[in-house]
């Protein structure tokens, strides 16, 4: 998987660019985060144990990236666009529970439990697009409400509806096919969600005109606004793409492990964060790649799954995260500074 | 004679409680360069904002070719030939020449049953128009604008509008980060412009530059037109002192000058 993603960087994506460019290089985000990428896996490759270039290995940390990743993504274009969505970590146990309690609790049909919980993440999205782009309160600020809000909205509702927190669901052996089943018992089936929602993403952000929108949103939104792009309407779709987003991760777990829980997702937060700045996004907006936040999500799950593999205590991994995230941000911010400044000595013929 | 492009009737422009724009009615016509001048806060920038489609007048109407048009947003007004460089801006640092040059007009190209962003196509013209404006330097589209001056930076963006502007240019302090070169660049593309027959609003707070392109004036204070003349019907220290908020210039220098007789030699303190 690894080497597979590794061929990327060094492909041209247009007319230009023919062989080595190091100009064309730099510039792309994610080269800091390729970097990272291989550097990890180098580290535990050696220090770990075979196990972890085996299979086994693979699913461990694949199965956390899919995971992180489906959600990272749509909030790593949001950071692009120059907004925070925090509310992902209520979201995730609110569509984990949503099915649990439709489907699970009052029997009904699978389908509708399904759709509940992405109908869910629509409304949520929708709330917190329209309070971020009317009220011109920052994103932070307004999805730390939403969280607040949804964390005890589904806790206050599960507990009324069913008296416990936790609720169980058998869901039929098609839908397991689809959302939740291990293949070859260890991959999750949302690894290939999570690859296929990549490419989605990658087409969008950076083949599509939208693409160039949300960049330029996030760089300046008010020239954004003034050549006429419709930063507010993108805005919201975005909001909506992480809360949905979120609301399907929980939907799957709750189908694979046959229970939702009223807590857990909190975690989803910070590592969606850690994930898509590795990745090489800029906090500040206006900067960042699809390719760069899928480097980033599967080098946080290597560093997250990688020291299992190793003599060390485990305690240790938030440590390593921790530089990791600092040692990312260094490198990015040099190939950012180098990107600006780089230029042909040349001109090329 | 042939009714203006762009006219303005009778038009007010509030935000909320705040009156910005107070009754403005103009008219620039086909190979005309219109200098829009005032004081800091006069309403210039609000008053190009509502011909740009960015705000829509409160009351009043706006005709072009004499019949009223209502632009919702700046797309609406891009389509019908008119082309703005906001005050600060329209450049985006992190992204490269070409995307920036075509921020909202993104050429495409067929891939498959998709429509994609064709990034050869626009380097090569955004290339090729930064170039024609003397800036050289810039050979390589994908190369990010961050990394350029303020004033190539600025460049980049007139380019933009000159190319997209098909009958109207509107450029609001265009020079204000420019060199002495770059600003007679600047003054230069909007002759040559006017001579392809656009319509060109400039707003300046220099009257050499004013003084240099217009054909007609239009003087903002505090959001109502207190002047709107041609060429010629007055004096560069009428027009200075105009552009001051009415204030007579001249007299400046000699209070200044008794103010500091009876205070010890220290300037007056700024007055707000
Ligand atoms: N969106 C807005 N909401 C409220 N007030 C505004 C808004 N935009 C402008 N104003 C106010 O309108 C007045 C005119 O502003 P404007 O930007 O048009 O001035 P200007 O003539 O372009 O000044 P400058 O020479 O400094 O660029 C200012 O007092 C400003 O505070
Ligand atoms: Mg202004």
């Amino acid at each position: 998987m690894a080497s597979q993603s590794a061929v990327k960087p060094a492909k041209p994506t247009g007319a230009a660019g023919t062989g080595f460019d190091f100009g064309s290089l730099i510039r792309r985000p994610e080269t800091g985060a390729f970097l990272g990428l291989v550097f990890v896996f180098i580290f535990f490759a050696i220090f770990g144990n075979v196990n972890f270039v085996r299979p086994a290995g693979a699913a461990s940390y694949l199965n956390v990236a899919a995971n992180i990743g489906i959600v990272a993504l749509p909030i790593g274009l949001l950071m692009i666009a120059g907004e925070l969505d925090i509310s992902i970590g209520a979201m995730i146990p609110a569509g984990a529970m949503t099915v649990a309690i439709v489907s699970g609790h009052f029997g009904a049909p699978i389908l509708v439990g399904m759709l509940a919980s992405l109908a869910f993440g629509v409304l949520v999205g929708l709330i917190n697009g329209f309070l971020t782009v009317r009220t011109a309160v920052p994103s932070l600020i307004v999805t730390l409400g939403t969280l607040f809000a949804v964390q005890g909205l589904v806790l206050g509702l599960s507990v009324a509806l069913t008296g416990t927190t936790s609720v169980a669901l058998t869901a039929p052996d098609w839908v397991k096919f689809f959302f939740g089943r291990f293949i070859a018992n260890s991959f999750q089936v949302i690894i290939f969600w999570w690859l296929l929602l990549a490419a989605v993403y990658y087409f969008v952000i950076h083949m599509s005109r939208f693409g160039n929108w949300i960049f330029a949103m996030g760089g300046d939104k008010e020239s954004a606004r003034n050549v006429g792009i419709p930063t507010d309407r993108l805005t919201i779709m975005l909001f909506v793409a992480s809360s949905t987003s979120a609301a399907f991760v929980g939907m799957c777990q709750t189908i694979l492990y046959n229970s939702a829980q009223v807590s857990g997702g909190m975690s989803f937060i910070f590592n969606s964060i850690v994930t898509v700045v590795v990745g090489g996004v800029l906090l500040t907006g206006g900067f960042g790649s699809v390719i760069g936040i899928f480097f980033g999500t599967l080098t946080f799950a290597i560093v997250n799954q990688g020291i299992y593999f190793t003599q060390f205590d485990a305690n240790w991994s938030s440590l390593i995260i921790g530089i990791l995230l600092l040692l990312a941000v260094l490198m990015n911010n040099t190939f950012r500074k180098m990107a600006l400044t780089y230029s042909p000595k040349k001109g090329k013929k | 004679m042939a009714a203006p492009i762009l006219e303005l009737r009778n038009v007010n422009k509030s935000f909320g409680p705040i009156d910005v724009l107070h009754d403005i009615s103009l008219k620039v016509g086909a190979g005309e360069v219109l200098c829009l001048l005032g004081d800091n806060g006069a309403g210039k920038s609000t008053l190009i904002k509502t011909l740009s489609g960015v705000h829509q007048p409160t009351s009043g109407t706006v005709l072009m070719d004499g019949k009223e048009v209502a632009f919702n947003n700046p797309r609406e007004a891009q389509e019908m030939g008119i082309a703005t460089v906001h005050q600060f801006g329209g450049t985006f640092p992190l992204m490269s020449v070409g995307r920036c040059f075509f921020i909202g007009n993104e050429p495409t190209r067929k891939w498959g049953p998709f429509r994609v962003y064709d990034r050869a196509k626009a380097n090569e013209i955004a290339v090729k128009n930064v170039q024609d404006f003397g800036i050289t330097r810039i050979d390589d589209g994908d190369r990010l604008v961050g990394g350029m001056s303020g004033g190539e930076r600025q460049s980049l963006a007139i380019a933009r509008a000159v190319y997209f502007g098909a009958r109207v240019l509107i450029l609001d302090e265009p020079t204000a980060a420019l060199g002495v070169k770059q600003a007679s660049h600047v003054l230069r593309i909007v002759l040559e412009a006017r001579k392809r027959g656009l319509a060109v609003i400039f707003i300046t707070h220099q009257v050499t530059h004013a003084m240099a392109v217009g054909d007609h004036f239009a003087v903002l204070i505090r959001g109502a037109l207190a002047a709107n003349f041609m060429k010629g019907e007055k004096s560069r220290e009428e027009i200075t002192d105009l552009m001051a908020g009415g204030e007579a210039l001249a007299d400046l220098g000699a209070e200044v000058e008794s103010y500091m007789e009876s205070h010890d030699g220290h300037p007056p303190p700024a007055q707000p």
